[in-house]
Protein backbone atom coordinates (compact mmCIF):
# COMPACT_ATOMS: atom_id res chain seq x y z
CA UNK A 1 0.00 0.00 0.00
CA UNK A 2 0.84 3.70 -0.04
CA UNK A 3 0.86 5.44 3.32
CA UNK A 4 0.37 9.20 3.36
CA UNK A 5 3.12 10.69 5.54
CA UNK A 6 2.33 14.26 4.54
CA UNK A 7 -0.78 15.00 2.53
CA UNK A 8 0.60 18.02 0.65
CA UNK A 9 -1.67 20.96 -0.17
CA UNK A 10 -4.63 19.17 -1.74
CA UNK A 11 -4.26 15.53 -2.75
CA UNK A 12 -7.16 13.40 -3.93
CA UNK A 13 -7.84 10.05 -5.59
CA UNK A 14 -9.35 10.65 -9.03
CA UNK A 15 -10.39 8.62 -12.06
CA UNK A 16 -12.55 9.94 -14.91
CA UNK A 17 -15.43 10.63 -12.53
CA UNK A 18 -19.19 10.05 -12.67
CA UNK A 19 -21.05 10.55 -15.94
CA UNK A 20 -24.20 8.62 -15.11
CA UNK A 21 -25.51 10.62 -12.16
CA UNK A 22 -25.79 14.14 -13.60
CA UNK A 23 -29.57 13.76 -13.50
CA UNK A 24 -29.41 13.35 -9.72
CA UNK A 25 -27.39 16.55 -9.33
CA UNK A 26 -24.09 14.70 -8.82
CA UNK A 27 -21.01 16.52 -10.22
CA UNK A 28 -18.75 14.80 -12.75
CA UNK A 29 -15.56 15.14 -10.68
CA UNK A 30 -12.56 13.23 -12.08
CA UNK A 31 -8.98 14.27 -12.89
CA UNK A 32 -8.69 17.98 -13.73
CA UNK A 33 -6.01 17.32 -16.38
CA UNK A 34 -7.08 14.29 -18.41
CA UNK A 35 -4.10 14.55 -20.73
CA UNK A 36 -1.56 14.15 -17.93
CA UNK A 37 -3.46 11.45 -16.02
CA UNK A 38 -4.00 9.48 -19.24
CA UNK A 39 -0.30 9.71 -20.02
CA UNK A 40 0.82 8.59 -16.54
CA UNK A 41 -1.48 5.57 -16.90
CA UNK A 42 -0.36 4.85 -20.47
CA UNK A 43 3.29 4.62 -19.40
CA UNK A 44 2.31 1.74 -17.12
CA UNK A 45 -0.08 0.12 -19.58
CA UNK A 46 -3.04 1.02 -17.30
CA UNK A 47 -6.47 1.89 -18.63
CA UNK A 48 -6.66 5.66 -19.29
CA UNK A 49 -9.21 6.10 -16.50
CA UNK A 50 -7.40 4.05 -13.83
CA UNK A 51 -7.43 5.91 -10.50
CA UNK A 52 -4.43 8.16 -9.82
CA UNK A 53 -3.41 10.63 -7.15
CA UNK A 54 -3.93 14.26 -8.12
CA UNK A 55 -1.64 16.67 -6.26
CA UNK A 56 -2.06 20.42 -6.39
CA UNK A 57 0.85 22.90 -6.12
CA UNK A 58 2.61 21.11 -3.23
CA UNK A 59 3.12 17.37 -3.54
CA UNK A 60 2.55 14.78 -0.83
CA UNK A 61 5.11 12.64 0.98
CA UNK A 62 4.27 8.98 0.47
CA UNK A 63 5.64 5.69 1.81
CA UNK A 64 5.35 2.55 -0.33
CA UNK A 65 5.03 -0.66 1.70
CA UNK A 66 5.38 -3.01 -1.26
CA UNK A 67 7.10 -2.91 -4.66
CA UNK A 68 5.40 -1.57 -7.76
CA UNK A 69 6.00 0.60 -10.80
CA UNK A 70 4.87 4.19 -10.84
CA UNK A 71 4.75 7.08 -13.27
CA UNK A 72 4.38 10.79 -12.61
CA UNK A 73 3.03 13.25 -15.16
CA UNK A 74 1.54 16.74 -15.44
CA UNK A 75 3.12 19.49 -13.35
CA UNK A 76 6.80 19.13 -12.53
CA UNK A 77 7.05 19.28 -8.74
CA UNK A 78 10.65 18.05 -8.52
CA UNK A 79 9.85 14.50 -7.36
CA UNK A 80 12.42 12.59 -5.30
CA UNK A 81 12.55 8.91 -4.41
CA UNK A 82 14.44 8.34 -1.16
CA UNK A 83 15.69 11.89 -1.55
CA UNK A 84 17.17 11.33 -5.01
CA UNK A 85 15.71 13.23 -7.95
CA UNK A 86 13.68 11.11 -10.38
CA UNK A 87 12.49 11.73 -13.93
CA UNK A 88 8.86 12.42 -14.69
CA UNK A 89 6.87 10.96 -17.60
CA UNK A 90 8.73 7.67 -17.24
CA UNK A 91 8.10 4.38 -15.44
CA UNK A 92 10.02 4.20 -12.15
CA UNK A 93 10.49 1.03 -10.08
CA UNK A 94 9.57 1.39 -6.40
CA UNK A 95 10.59 -0.94 -3.58
CA UNK A 96 9.08 -1.65 -0.22
CA UNK A 97 10.06 1.13 2.20
CA UNK A 98 10.69 3.72 -0.51
CA UNK A 99 9.62 7.28 0.18
CA UNK A 100 8.36 9.53 -2.60
CA UNK A 101 8.48 13.25 -1.92
CA UNK A 102 8.19 16.44 -3.92
CA UNK A 103 10.01 19.76 -3.91
CA UNK A 104 9.77 22.98 -5.85
CA UNK A 105 6.93 23.49 -8.31
CA UNK A 106 8.76 24.09 -11.57
CA UNK A 107 6.05 24.03 -14.19
CA UNK A 108 2.26 23.55 -14.19
CA UNK A 109 0.01 23.25 -11.13
CA UNK A 110 -1.37 19.69 -10.89
CA UNK A 111 0.70 16.54 -10.84
CA UNK A 112 -0.49 12.94 -11.30
CA UNK A 113 0.91 9.80 -9.74
CA UNK A 114 -0.11 6.49 -11.32
CA UNK A 115 0.81 3.06 -10.00
CA UNK A 116 0.70 -0.22 -11.86
CA UNK A 117 -2.94 -1.34 -12.12
CA UNK A 118 -4.23 1.90 -10.58
CA UNK A 119 -5.03 2.97 -7.02
CA UNK A 120 -7.63 0.69 -5.46
CA UNK A 121 -10.29 2.40 -3.34
CA UNK A 122 -14.05 2.16 -2.88
CA UNK A 123 -16.19 3.05 -5.85
CA UNK A 124 -19.18 5.22 -5.04
CA UNK A 125 -21.73 5.74 -7.84
CA UNK A 126 -19.35 4.11 -10.29
CA UNK A 127 -16.23 6.13 -9.53
CA UNK A 128 -13.35 6.41 -7.06
CA UNK A 129 -13.17 10.21 -7.44
CA UNK A 130 -13.32 11.93 -4.07
CA UNK A 131 -16.08 14.48 -3.59
CA UNK A 132 -17.64 15.92 -0.44
CA UNK A 133 -20.94 14.23 0.38
CA UNK A 134 -20.37 11.40 -2.11
CA UNK A 135 -17.22 9.67 -0.88
CA UNK A 136 -16.49 9.29 2.84
CA UNK A 137 -13.75 11.93 2.69
CA UNK A 138 -13.00 14.50 0.01
CA UNK A 139 -9.25 14.99 0.44
CA UNK A 140 -6.42 12.73 1.63
CA UNK A 141 -5.17 13.22 5.18
CA UNK A 142 -1.94 12.22 6.87
CA UNK A 143 -1.85 8.50 7.72
CA UNK A 144 -4.42 7.56 5.07
CA UNK A 145 -3.62 4.27 3.36
CA UNK A 146 -4.16 3.44 -0.30
CA UNK A 147 -4.14 -0.04 -1.76
CA UNK A 148 -2.79 -1.20 -5.13
CA UNK A 149 -2.19 -4.57 -6.82
CA UNK A 150 0.82 -6.76 -6.17
CA UNK A 151 3.59 -6.32 -8.72
CA UNK A 152 3.29 -8.58 -11.71
CA UNK A 153 6.93 -9.40 -12.37
CA UNK A 154 6.34 -10.16 -16.03
CA UNK A 155 5.45 -6.50 -16.67
CA UNK A 156 7.26 -4.77 -19.51
CA UNK A 157 6.55 -1.08 -20.02
CA UNK A 158 4.81 -1.20 -23.39
CA UNK A 159 5.11 2.49 -24.07
CA UNK A 160 8.61 3.06 -22.76
CA UNK A 161 9.50 5.30 -25.65
CA UNK A 162 6.43 7.58 -25.85
CA UNK A 163 7.17 11.26 -25.31
CA UNK A 164 5.10 13.69 -23.32
CA UNK A 165 4.73 17.12 -24.87
CA UNK A 166 4.41 19.40 -21.86
CA UNK A 167 4.21 22.71 -23.78
CA UNK A 168 0.50 22.95 -22.90
CA UNK A 169 1.37 23.46 -19.24
CA UNK A 170 2.40 27.03 -20.02
CA UNK A 171 0.21 27.65 -23.05
CA UNK A 172 -1.97 30.73 -22.36
CA UNK A 173 -4.39 30.02 -25.23
CA UNK A 174 -7.72 28.57 -24.16
CA UNK A 175 -9.77 27.31 -27.09
CA UNK A 176 -13.47 27.97 -26.83
CA UNK A 177 -16.87 27.56 -28.44
CA UNK A 178 -19.49 30.31 -28.28
CA UNK A 179 -21.67 29.72 -25.22
CA UNK A 180 -25.47 29.58 -25.56
CA UNK A 181 -25.77 33.23 -24.40
CA UNK A 182 -22.71 34.56 -26.29
CA UNK A 183 -24.88 36.32 -28.86
CA UNK A 184 -26.63 38.35 -26.16
CA UNK A 185 -23.37 40.24 -25.60
CA UNK A 186 -22.78 43.43 -27.59
CA UNK A 187 -20.24 43.28 -30.40
CA UNK A 188 -17.86 45.30 -28.22
CA UNK A 189 -18.27 42.91 -25.27
CA UNK A 190 -17.69 39.94 -27.59
CA UNK A 191 -14.57 41.59 -28.94
CA UNK A 192 -13.28 42.33 -25.44
CA UNK A 193 -13.95 38.78 -24.25
CA UNK A 194 -12.06 37.27 -27.18
CA UNK A 195 -9.12 39.65 -27.33
CA UNK A 196 -8.37 40.77 -23.79
CA UNK A 197 -5.80 39.05 -21.62
CA UNK A 198 -7.36 37.68 -18.41
CA UNK A 199 -5.63 36.62 -15.23
CA UNK A 200 -6.57 33.80 -12.86
CA UNK A 201 -8.09 34.97 -9.55
CA UNK A 202 -7.04 33.46 -6.22
CA UNK A 203 -10.48 31.84 -6.24
CA UNK A 204 -9.48 28.83 -8.29
CA UNK A 205 -10.15 25.24 -7.34
CA UNK A 206 -11.60 21.97 -8.63
CA UNK A 207 -15.06 23.52 -8.79
CA UNK A 208 -14.30 26.70 -10.71
CA UNK A 209 -11.65 29.18 -11.81
CA UNK A 210 -12.62 32.84 -11.43
CA UNK A 211 -10.90 35.57 -13.42
CA UNK A 212 -9.74 38.93 -12.03
CA UNK A 213 -10.80 41.22 -14.88
CA UNK A 214 -14.49 42.03 -15.16
CA UNK A 215 -16.69 42.32 -18.24
CA UNK A 216 -19.38 44.95 -17.51
CA UNK A 217 -22.70 43.78 -18.92
CA UNK A 218 -26.47 44.06 -18.69
CA UNK A 219 -27.28 40.39 -19.22
CA UNK A 220 -30.16 39.13 -17.10
CA UNK A 221 -29.87 35.87 -15.18
CA UNK A 222 -31.22 32.96 -17.21
CA UNK A 223 -33.83 30.42 -16.14
CA UNK A 224 -31.73 27.78 -14.36
CA UNK A 225 -30.21 25.73 -17.17
CA UNK A 226 -27.50 23.18 -17.91
CA UNK A 227 -23.73 23.51 -17.62
CA UNK A 228 -20.69 21.29 -18.14
CA UNK A 229 -17.11 21.50 -16.96
CA UNK A 230 -15.59 24.24 -19.13
CA UNK A 231 -18.70 26.44 -19.16
CA UNK A 232 -17.75 30.14 -18.74
CA UNK A 233 -20.42 31.99 -16.76
CA UNK A 234 -20.79 35.78 -16.61
CA UNK A 235 -22.29 37.29 -13.44
CA UNK A 236 -24.27 40.58 -13.36
CA UNK A 237 -21.21 42.14 -11.63
CA UNK A 238 -19.11 41.16 -14.67
CA UNK A 239 -17.20 38.34 -13.04
CA UNK A 240 -16.18 35.48 -15.32
CA UNK A 241 -16.39 32.04 -13.73
CA UNK A 242 -14.99 29.03 -15.58
CA UNK A 243 -16.60 25.85 -14.26
CA UNK A 244 -14.26 22.91 -13.68
CA UNK A 245 -14.69 19.17 -13.01
CA UNK A 246 -16.41 19.42 -9.60
CA UNK A 247 -18.97 21.98 -10.81
CA UNK A 248 -22.71 21.82 -10.17
CA UNK A 249 -24.88 20.21 -12.82
CA UNK A 250 -27.04 23.31 -13.44
CA UNK A 251 -26.56 27.08 -13.25
CA UNK A 252 -28.41 30.36 -13.62
CA UNK A 253 -25.74 32.74 -14.95
CA UNK A 254 -25.47 33.44 -18.68
CA UNK A 255 -23.04 31.01 -20.38
CA UNK A 256 -20.88 33.12 -22.67
CA UNK A 257 -18.22 30.59 -23.69
CA UNK A 258 -17.51 26.86 -23.52
CA UNK A 259 -13.94 25.52 -23.29
CA UNK A 260 -12.87 22.76 -25.62
CA UNK A 261 -12.24 19.54 -23.72
CA UNK A 262 -8.47 19.76 -24.25
CA UNK A 263 -8.45 23.34 -22.92
CA UNK A 264 -9.91 22.21 -19.58
CA UNK A 265 -6.66 20.27 -19.11
CA UNK A 266 -4.65 23.35 -20.15
CA UNK A 267 -6.51 25.61 -17.70
CA UNK A 268 -6.20 23.14 -14.83
CA UNK A 269 -2.41 23.59 -15.00
CA UNK A 270 -2.75 27.37 -14.43
CA UNK A 271 -2.64 29.14 -11.07
CA UNK A 272 -3.30 32.50 -9.43
CA UNK A 273 -2.24 35.55 -11.48
CA UNK A 274 -1.27 33.54 -14.56
CA UNK A 275 -2.57 34.95 -17.84
CA UNK A 276 -4.91 33.38 -20.36
CA UNK A 277 -6.70 34.48 -23.53
CA UNK A 278 -9.80 32.95 -25.09
CA UNK A 279 -9.36 31.78 -28.61
CA UNK A 280 -12.59 31.21 -30.59
CA UNK A 281 -11.77 28.06 -32.52
CA UNK A 282 -15.15 26.74 -33.47
CA UNK B 1 -48.24 20.28 -28.72
CA UNK B 2 -45.09 21.05 -30.61
CA UNK B 3 -42.74 23.89 -29.65
CA UNK B 4 -40.30 25.87 -31.69
CA UNK B 5 -36.99 24.49 -30.41
CA UNK B 6 -33.47 25.82 -30.90
CA UNK B 7 -30.45 23.55 -31.27
CA UNK B 8 -26.94 24.74 -30.39
CA UNK B 9 -23.64 22.91 -30.41
CA UNK B 10 -22.29 23.16 -26.82
CA UNK B 11 -18.82 21.65 -27.24
CA UNK B 12 -17.06 19.01 -29.37
CA UNK B 13 -19.52 16.29 -28.48
CA UNK B 14 -22.49 18.01 -26.86
CA UNK B 15 -25.64 19.69 -28.06
CA UNK B 16 -28.13 21.93 -26.23
CA UNK B 17 -31.81 21.93 -27.12
CA UNK B 18 -33.89 24.83 -25.81
CA UNK B 19 -37.64 25.46 -25.43
CA UNK B 20 -39.26 28.90 -25.01
CA UNK B 21 -37.90 30.70 -21.96
CA UNK B 22 -40.70 30.04 -19.48
CA UNK B 23 -41.29 27.73 -16.54
CA UNK B 24 -44.33 25.69 -17.43
CA UNK B 25 -45.62 22.17 -16.79
CA UNK B 26 -46.52 21.61 -20.44
CA UNK B 27 -42.95 22.47 -21.42
CA UNK B 28 -41.64 20.08 -18.75
CA UNK B 29 -43.81 17.29 -20.16
CA UNK B 30 -42.57 18.00 -23.68
CA UNK B 31 -38.95 18.07 -22.44
CA UNK B 32 -39.42 14.68 -20.75
CA UNK B 33 -41.15 13.23 -23.82
CA UNK B 34 -38.39 14.34 -26.17
CA UNK B 35 -35.71 13.11 -23.79
CA UNK B 36 -37.39 9.70 -23.58
CA UNK B 37 -37.73 9.54 -27.38
CA UNK B 38 -34.03 10.34 -27.84
CA UNK B 39 -33.07 7.60 -25.38
CA UNK B 40 -35.46 5.13 -27.00
CA UNK B 41 -34.27 5.90 -30.55
CA UNK B 42 -30.92 4.19 -29.92
CA UNK B 43 -29.56 6.16 -32.84
CA UNK B 44 -26.59 7.57 -30.97
CA UNK B 45 -24.04 6.60 -28.38
CA UNK B 46 -24.95 8.96 -25.55
CA UNK B 47 -22.87 9.34 -22.38
CA UNK B 48 -24.90 12.07 -20.66
CA UNK B 49 -28.44 13.32 -21.22
CA UNK B 50 -29.86 15.79 -18.72
CA UNK B 51 -32.57 18.43 -18.60
CA UNK B 52 -33.59 21.58 -16.75
CA UNK B 53 -36.79 23.71 -16.93
CA UNK B 54 -36.70 24.29 -20.67
CA UNK B 55 -33.56 22.64 -22.00
CA UNK B 56 -31.95 19.28 -22.71
CA UNK B 57 -28.21 18.72 -22.99
CA UNK B 58 -26.86 15.63 -24.74
CA UNK B 59 -23.21 14.60 -24.56
CA UNK B 60 -22.26 11.96 -27.11
CA UNK B 61 -19.50 9.39 -26.78
CA UNK B 62 -17.79 10.71 -29.89
CA UNK B 63 -17.19 14.17 -31.31
CA UNK B 64 -19.94 15.53 -33.53
CA UNK B 65 -18.83 15.15 -37.15
CA UNK B 66 -21.72 16.86 -38.92
CA UNK B 67 -23.78 19.10 -36.66
CA UNK B 68 -26.38 19.98 -39.32
CA UNK B 69 -27.11 16.33 -39.98
CA UNK B 70 -27.34 15.62 -36.26
CA UNK B 71 -29.85 18.46 -35.78
CA UNK B 72 -31.94 17.18 -38.69
CA UNK B 73 -32.01 13.73 -37.10
CA UNK B 74 -32.98 15.17 -33.70
CA UNK B 75 -35.75 17.24 -35.31
CA UNK B 76 -37.20 14.17 -36.95
CA UNK B 77 -37.17 12.34 -33.61
CA UNK B 78 -38.96 15.32 -32.02
CA UNK B 79 -41.64 15.29 -34.73
CA UNK B 80 -42.16 11.52 -34.64
CA UNK B 81 -45.48 10.93 -32.94
CA UNK B 82 -45.88 7.20 -33.12
CA UNK B 83 -44.99 6.37 -29.57
CA UNK B 84 -45.96 8.77 -26.80
CA UNK B 85 -44.04 7.40 -23.88
CA UNK B 86 -46.01 7.13 -20.65
CA UNK B 87 -44.27 7.62 -17.35
CA UNK B 88 -45.16 6.05 -14.02
CA UNK B 89 -45.09 9.23 -12.02
CA UNK B 90 -45.78 9.28 -8.31
CA UNK B 91 -46.85 11.76 -5.69
CA UNK B 92 -44.57 11.44 -2.65
CA UNK B 93 -45.91 12.35 0.78
CA UNK B 94 -43.11 14.02 2.66
CA UNK B 95 -43.52 14.51 6.42
CA UNK B 96 -42.41 17.98 7.53
CA UNK B 97 -42.25 19.35 11.05
CA UNK B 98 -43.06 23.07 10.90
CA UNK B 99 -42.33 23.55 14.62
CA UNK B 100 -40.39 26.82 15.16
CA UNK B 101 -37.60 24.65 16.60
CA UNK B 102 -36.87 23.65 12.97
CA UNK B 103 -38.71 26.41 11.11
CA UNK B 104 -36.45 29.18 12.31
CA UNK B 105 -37.72 31.64 9.69
CA UNK B 106 -41.40 30.67 9.85
CA UNK B 107 -42.31 33.69 11.99
CA UNK B 108 -40.32 35.96 9.64
CA UNK B 109 -42.12 34.62 6.56
CA UNK B 110 -45.51 34.95 8.29
CA UNK B 111 -44.69 38.50 9.36
CA UNK B 112 -43.40 39.46 5.92
CA UNK B 113 -46.55 38.16 4.23
CA UNK B 114 -49.01 39.42 6.87
CA UNK B 115 -50.19 35.89 7.55
CA UNK B 116 -50.36 33.73 10.66
CA UNK B 117 -47.81 30.90 10.96
CA UNK B 118 -50.72 28.45 10.73
CA UNK B 119 -51.81 29.93 7.39
CA UNK B 120 -48.25 29.73 6.03
CA UNK B 121 -48.12 26.05 6.99
CA UNK B 122 -51.55 25.41 5.50
CA UNK B 123 -50.73 27.14 2.21
CA UNK B 124 -47.35 25.41 1.99
CA UNK B 125 -48.72 21.92 2.66
CA UNK B 126 -51.90 21.95 0.58
CA UNK B 127 -50.17 22.17 -2.82
CA UNK B 128 -48.78 19.21 -4.77
CA UNK B 129 -45.47 20.50 -6.10
CA UNK B 130 -44.08 19.36 -9.42
CA UNK B 131 -40.49 18.06 -9.62
CA UNK B 132 -38.92 19.78 -12.64
CA UNK B 133 -35.39 18.43 -12.33
CA UNK B 134 -32.57 17.77 -9.85
CA UNK B 135 -29.59 20.11 -9.68
CA UNK B 136 -27.58 22.59 -7.55
CA UNK B 137 -26.71 19.88 -4.98
CA UNK B 138 -26.93 16.08 -5.26
CA UNK B 139 -30.63 15.36 -4.60
CA UNK B 140 -31.88 18.98 -4.67
CA UNK B 141 -35.31 19.03 -6.33
CA UNK B 142 -36.38 22.07 -8.33
CA UNK B 143 -40.07 22.29 -7.41
CA UNK B 144 -42.81 24.29 -9.11
CA UNK B 145 -46.12 25.36 -7.61
CA UNK B 146 -45.39 27.60 -4.62
CA UNK B 147 -48.44 29.71 -3.67
CA UNK B 148 -47.73 33.32 -4.67
CA UNK B 149 -48.87 34.43 -1.22
CA UNK B 150 -45.76 32.73 0.23
CA UNK B 151 -43.12 34.20 -2.10
CA UNK B 152 -40.40 35.63 0.17
CA UNK B 153 -37.07 37.12 -0.94
CA UNK B 154 -33.89 35.22 -0.10
CA UNK B 155 -32.02 36.47 2.97
CA UNK B 156 -29.56 39.29 2.30
CA UNK B 157 -26.79 37.33 4.01
CA UNK B 158 -26.82 33.57 3.41
CA UNK B 159 -26.36 31.27 6.39
CA UNK B 160 -23.07 29.38 6.41
CA UNK B 161 -24.75 26.13 7.37
CA UNK B 162 -28.29 25.02 6.77
CA UNK B 163 -29.21 21.68 8.26
CA UNK B 164 -29.91 18.71 5.99
CA UNK B 165 -33.65 18.21 5.51
CA UNK B 166 -34.50 21.89 5.95
CA UNK B 167 -37.60 22.94 4.00
CA UNK B 168 -37.28 26.49 2.75
CA UNK B 169 -38.67 29.28 0.61
CA UNK B 170 -36.44 31.41 -1.66
CA UNK B 171 -38.19 33.93 -3.88
CA UNK B 172 -40.87 32.07 -5.85
CA UNK B 173 -39.35 28.65 -5.15
CA UNK B 174 -39.57 26.14 -2.35
CA UNK B 175 -37.18 23.27 -1.76
CA UNK B 176 -35.52 20.82 0.58
CA UNK B 177 -31.79 20.98 1.41
CA UNK B 178 -30.62 17.36 0.77
CA UNK B 179 -27.38 17.87 2.75
CA UNK B 180 -25.84 20.39 5.12
CA UNK B 181 -24.88 23.37 3.01
CA UNK B 182 -24.68 27.15 3.00
CA UNK B 183 -27.85 28.82 1.76
CA UNK B 184 -29.93 31.97 1.70
CA UNK B 185 -33.48 30.64 1.73
CA UNK B 186 -36.02 31.12 4.54
CA UNK B 187 -36.30 27.93 6.58
CA UNK B 188 -39.86 27.06 7.57
CA UNK B 189 -39.51 23.43 8.66
CA UNK B 190 -37.55 20.19 8.40
CA UNK B 191 -38.16 16.74 7.00
CA UNK B 192 -36.57 13.56 8.41
CA UNK B 193 -36.53 12.02 4.88
CA UNK B 194 -33.25 11.50 3.00
CA UNK B 195 -33.40 12.98 -0.48
CA UNK B 196 -30.02 11.62 -1.54
CA UNK B 197 -28.20 8.40 -0.74
CA UNK B 198 -24.86 7.91 -2.51
CA UNK B 199 -24.82 4.23 -1.56
CA UNK B 200 -27.87 3.38 -3.65
CA UNK B 201 -27.71 2.85 -7.40
CA UNK B 202 -30.85 5.04 -7.60
CA UNK B 203 -29.60 7.73 -5.23
CA UNK B 204 -32.86 9.76 -5.34
CA UNK B 205 -36.36 8.29 -5.00
CA UNK B 206 -38.03 11.27 -6.68
CA UNK B 207 -37.84 11.86 -10.43
CA UNK B 208 -38.67 14.70 -12.77
CA UNK B 209 -42.43 14.72 -13.36
CA UNK B 210 -43.23 13.37 -9.89
CA UNK B 211 -45.27 15.29 -7.32
CA UNK B 212 -44.23 16.27 -3.79
CA UNK B 213 -46.78 16.90 -1.06
CA UNK B 214 -45.70 18.06 2.39
CA UNK B 215 -47.54 16.49 5.33
CA UNK B 216 -47.28 18.48 8.59
CA UNK B 217 -46.15 16.30 11.51
CA UNK B 218 -45.44 16.96 15.19
CA UNK B 219 -41.96 17.03 16.67
CA UNK B 220 -42.63 13.61 18.22
CA UNK B 221 -43.67 12.11 14.87
CA UNK B 222 -40.64 13.75 13.23
CA UNK B 223 -38.29 12.03 15.69
CA UNK B 224 -40.04 8.66 15.30
CA UNK B 225 -39.77 8.83 11.51
CA UNK B 226 -36.15 9.95 11.75
CA UNK B 227 -35.34 6.80 13.73
CA UNK B 228 -37.00 4.62 11.09
CA UNK B 229 -35.18 6.48 8.30
CA UNK B 230 -31.89 6.02 10.11
CA UNK B 231 -32.41 2.26 10.09
CA UNK B 232 -33.54 2.36 6.48
CA UNK B 233 -36.98 0.91 7.29
CA UNK B 234 -39.18 3.96 6.66
CA UNK B 235 -41.35 3.63 3.57
CA UNK B 236 -42.35 6.94 2.06
CA UNK B 237 -46.06 7.01 1.31
CA UNK B 238 -46.77 7.55 -2.37
CA UNK B 239 -49.50 7.24 -4.95
CA UNK B 240 -49.29 6.76 -8.70
CA UNK B 241 -50.46 9.72 -10.76
CA UNK B 242 -53.10 8.74 -13.29
CA UNK B 243 -52.97 10.86 -16.41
Amino acid sequence: MIKVINRGLFTTVQDFGRENYQEFGVPFSGVMDRKAATFANAILGNKPNAAVLEMTMLGAKLLFTKPTLMAISGANMSPRLNNKAITINKAVAVNSGDILSFGKLQKGFRCYLAVLGGIKSNKVLGSQSMYSGITKTYVLENNDELEFDDLNTSFKPAFASIKFNDAYLENPNINVFKGPEFNLLTKEQQRQLLSQEFSISKDNNRMAYQLNEVLPNNLKPIITSLVLPGTVQLTPAGKLIILMRDCQTTGGYPRVLQLSEASISVLSQKFTQQKITFNLKY
Amino acid sequence: MSYNLTYKQFNERSILIEWPKTIDEDILNDVLQFKAKIKASEMFEITVIKHAYQSVLIQFKNNIADVERLITTLKSIYQSEKEIISFQNKIWKIPVCYDPFFGIDLAHVANEKGLSSETVIEKHSQVTYKVYFIGFLPGFLYLGGLDEALETPRKATPRLQIEKGSVAIGGNQTGIYPSNSPGGWNIIGQTPINFFNANKSEPCFARAGDGIKFIPVSKKEFLDIKTLVKHDVYIIESEVIND
